[in-house]
């Protein structure tokens, strides 16, 4: 120290002192990932391609959509995002509103005739897939991109599965279902249509790798009495004669009864509303206990759609339907029967309690297990008894979505290709899920979401919810970005030591040297992408 | 509060200086401020914004206190800007000074800073920071108010809140925290004086101190602006929420943001998402004492009071026309 007292010092030369010494904790930065995000049952990536539609990068953002999900346009029509239901901006002022920004991208990418890129690489290896809906197309497509060859058989008249044959074409337009599996075609999938298997022992030879997807399209049975030859059908059926003959309008009569609860009965009742009948469902719990979405029994009530709730059909005689009351003793919880009868007419009655998995293909394979519910059983990879077949989807499953169902393809997908390659299959990786509390929302303004308009009318015609460029823009900017650095440079801005460093490109580093560990960067980070850890 | 981040994100309105790689770093790193210190904060926001909007041409004087101590501890100095310290009560003196000597050497666009904390603003040095604005010297004075001696052990200052515990004030059965006093509201004081301008600003608000500091540097005559600058150390919190601190003293309205011209109110900044004052009073434990099982509530009222009173007095409840 050879400066004398009062004097001059050269500017910074406090950059000698490493204040960092003083630290007990250190901030981190880091990526966890968003609870929309690990909600999905496809695993989208949402936030990352919320973010590419904020900067205006539609492409980018379809792209990053379709590497989980080769539906964009379907699944944000018919999707039950619960994205939505656990975004963190809900409590706020209401969930971004990924479905129809997913939609939006899904419909721009059919206008502007975006495709797959094409597949270069060839594994040499054969793939067949038993089933051409949500689940089948979405693994065909996983797995061609892997450069595998796959054949899809479909035993309708189109590809499509529940998606064509369960939901309505007013929830999902046929032109856009149309191309999306064209789009999956075009980079070499095979898919055969009206092709049923008898016997699948008869496949297993002739390919490397077999994925059962066929779903579950046979109708429950109930067990109500029947008499005189009443005018009855299955809602699938109903999908089925609706959707493959669409032309020549199927005559229900006037009065028709939907028996069930589920989404399918609402879907049921709504095409007979479309098919000019006045409907009622028919439930035998209450409206609240209805597995059917609330949105969609809302929106069913909406049109005009009666339902009539703790009510069991005991007989139908002709046209008449003998309907059995039940009493609801909400505090146990438990349904008895009332004793009182009462006796309706219907032209149509429509059942709807359920659908499950036609086994018979499966009769000759006896190392395929079959569960007591009805399911295929499978293990963590996705196999089934036997060591090259493998299932997925409803088949599988009783938590039938079809989101779910694009789920299963893409882990079945990666499972096969281990399988194909002998390699071990990916593993089931999910970080930390930044919640509410890891957020500063101090930083956000609120604003309002830009919501779908009212239905409008009813008829098969399904409305148009599409998003303009720029609200496009502006709803996906109003994702929180949960866990992730958006660069918003509070950090760098509020750090009282000038510890943090930014590059030319915006990328932030903390300097160790001189942070010491106070925690305002944590705290002031508006997306929890900054942790504090100890300094061990 | 919804208040915008620091790089403004998409509308560069809101970008701040301090969110540029540009910005000078007038007080760098390795100063021995403690853990989320607020005035360390605070200067460094504030000097790089006069810098910036002074093309670099500026000057500072510090006051003693804590900004002086830990960011020249000799013989390293954390300073990127002239800088100059002399003694605790006379920095408003020594800024006329240099004021003075730049004029009369026609160096009209050096502008000069003088600044220290809020003892040394509104008790030590009140004389000559009096005497600068009755002179209306071309000086920016910028008080970093922390409402304590921190430096020294957390004693009293005149700017110390009614009931705030502090060293020289601690609680006592009979007797909450310090006395409920007038204490000295510096911001009306020189006002009083009619400079050509007055303002308040608070690190719980970044984009709003650098506009005024910005605006400040570049007026002719005396200016006066106040820097709200939470002290974990002396207020007793998390040293992670300054900024969380500094932003909830601005939504209860116990620390008002506005600009006056002239001795007069020009414009204030209302609230947009108020919140109590016990929201911002609990997390500190230097008002622990007013919520404890012998709390009374006529000790909550006083700063109720005083609250309530800028929120009417500044115009910080939001109007009709917002």
């Amino acid at each position: 120290m050879t400066k004398p007292f009062a004097t001059v010092l050269e500017a910074s030369t406090s950059l000698n002192n490493k204040t960092g010494s003083w630290r007990t904790k250190r901030p981190e930065y880091v990526q966890s990932a968003s609870p929309c995000n690990v909600v999905c049952p496809a695993g989208e990536d949402i936030r990352l391609w919320l973010a590419l539609v904020k900067a205006g990068k539609f492409y980018e953002a379809w792209k990053i959509i379709t590497k989980d999900n080769p539906f964009p346009a379907a699944m944000g029509r018919i999707c039950y995002h619960t994205c939505e239901k656990i975004c963190n901006r809900e409590s706020f002022d209401g969930a971004v509103n990924i479905s129809a920004i997913e939609r939006s991208i899904g419909d721009m990418a059919i206008d502007q005739a975006w495709g797959f890129e094409n597949v270069t690489v060839n594994s040499g290896k054969n793939v067949l897939v038993v089933g051409g809906g949500p689940s089948g197309l979405a693994a065909a497509y996983f797995l061609r991109m892997l450069g595998h060859d796959v054949t899809v058989y479909e035993n309708h008249l189109k590809a499509g599965g529940m998606m064509r044959y369960g939901v309505p074409r007013y929830r999902l337009s046929r032109c856009v279902l149309d191309a999306e599996i064209k789009r999956i075609e075009n980079i070499g999938v095979k898919i055969v249509c009206q092709k049923k298997i008898t016997d699948i022992n008869a496949e297993i030879d002739d390919f490397d790798a077999i994925y059962l997807a066929m779903g579950a399209h046979k109708a429950s049975q109930t067990g109500v009495e029947i008499k005189n030859k009443p005018n009855i059908i299955d809602a699938v059926d109903l999908f089925k004669k609706v959707e493959d003959d669409f032309t020549n309008f199927l005559n229900l009569g006037n009065r028709v009864f939907v028996y069930g609860g589920g989404n399918t009965a609402i879907d049921a009742a709504r095409t007979a509303l479309r098919l000019g009948a006045s409907v009622k469902i028919i439930y035998r719990r209450t409206i609240h206990q209805m597995p059917a979405h609330t949105a969609e029994v809302n929106e069913a009530l909406a049109e005009g759609i009666e339902i009539l709730c703790l009510r069991t059909i005991s007989c139908i005689d002709g046209s008449k339907v003998f309907v059995n009351k039940m009493n609801y003793d909400e505090e146990y919880d438990i349904l008895t029967p009332s004793g009182k009868t009462e006796i309706l007419h219907a032209d149509s009655v429509i059942f709807a309690i359920g659908q499950s998995v036609d086994v018979n293909v499966l009769h000759g394979a006896k190392n395929i297990k079959i569960s007591e519910k009805g399911t295929i059983e499978i293990d963590k990879n996705m196999t089934t008894g036997i060591p090259s077949v493998f299932a997925g989807g409803d088949v599988v499953s009783e938590k039938r979505t079809v989101t779910n169902a694009i789920g299963h393809a893409k882990k079945a997908a990666g499972c096969i290709d281990a399988y194909l390659r002998n390699t071990t299959p990916p593993l089931d990786i999910r970080s930390e899920v930044t919640n509410l509390k890891k957020l500063n929302v101090a930083y956000f303004k609120k604003s309002a979401k830009i919501t779908a308009p009212e239905w409008q009318n009813i008829s098969f015609e399904e409305r148009n919810i599409s998003y303009s460029k720029k609200e496009l823009m502006t709803e996906a900017s109003r994702c929180f970005s949960c866990g992730s650095c958006f660069h918003c440079d509070n950090c760098y801005g509020y750090c009282p030591d000038n510890a943090i460093t930014k590059r030319a490109n915006g990328d932030l580093e903390i300097n160790y040297n001189y942070c010491k560990g106070c925690g305002i960067c944590a705290t002031e980070c508006p997306c929890g992408a900054i942790k504090m850890v100890s300094n061990d | 509060m919804s208040s915008s981040t620091l790089s403004g994100e998409s509308s560069k309105k809101n970008s701040t200086i301090q969110s540029r790689r540009s910005r000078n770093n007038s007080l760098t790193s390795g100063h021995r401020a403690c853990q989320g210190c607020g005035e360390a904060l605070g200067a460094r926001c504030a000097i790089d914004a006069a810098y910036h909007a002074a093309a670099g041409k500026i000057t500072v004087v510090n006051a003693t206190g804590c900004l002086e101590v830990f960011s020249c501890s000799f013989p390293e100095n954390a300073w990127n800007v002239p800088w100059l310290h002399s003694l605790f009560g006379n920095a408003a003196a020594v800024a006329t000074g240099v004021a003075a000597a730049l004029h009369s050497q026609g160096k009209e666009d050096v502008r000069v800073i003088a600044q220290g904390g809020d003892g040394a603003t509104g008790d030590i040095g009140m004389g000559c920071l009096s005497g600068m604005f009755d002179r209306n010297d071309d000086v920016l004075y910028i008080c970093y108010d922390n409402q304590a001696y921190m430096n020294t052990g957390v004693q009293r200052s005149g700017t110390t809140p009614p009931l705030a515990r502090t060293a020289t004030t601690v609680p006592h059965k009979n007797y909450a925290g310090s006395d409920p006093q007038t204490g000295k509201n510096v911001a009306q004081i020189a006002m009083a004086h009619e400079i050509p301008y007055v303002a308040t600003a608070s690190i719980g608000n970044i984009q709003d101190l650098e506009k005024k500091v910005s605006k400040a540097i570049n007026i002719r005559g005396s200016k006066y602006v106040h820097v709200h600058v939470p002290c974990p150390l002396g207020w007793g919190y998390d040293t992670a929420e300054t900024i969380k601190i500094a932003r909830l003293a601005i939504q209860c309205g116990l620390f008002p943001l506005f600009e006056a011209e002239y001795g007069k109110l020009a414009r204030s900044t209302a609230i947009e998402d108020p919140i109590s004052i016990e929201d911002y009073l609990k997390p500190q434990k230097r008002f622990a004492h007013l919520f404890g099982k012998n709390a009374s509530s006529e000790s909550l009222d006083i700063l109720r009071k005083i609250a309530n009173s800028n929120i009417e007095k500044y115009r910080l409840g939001k109007t009709a026309d917002d």
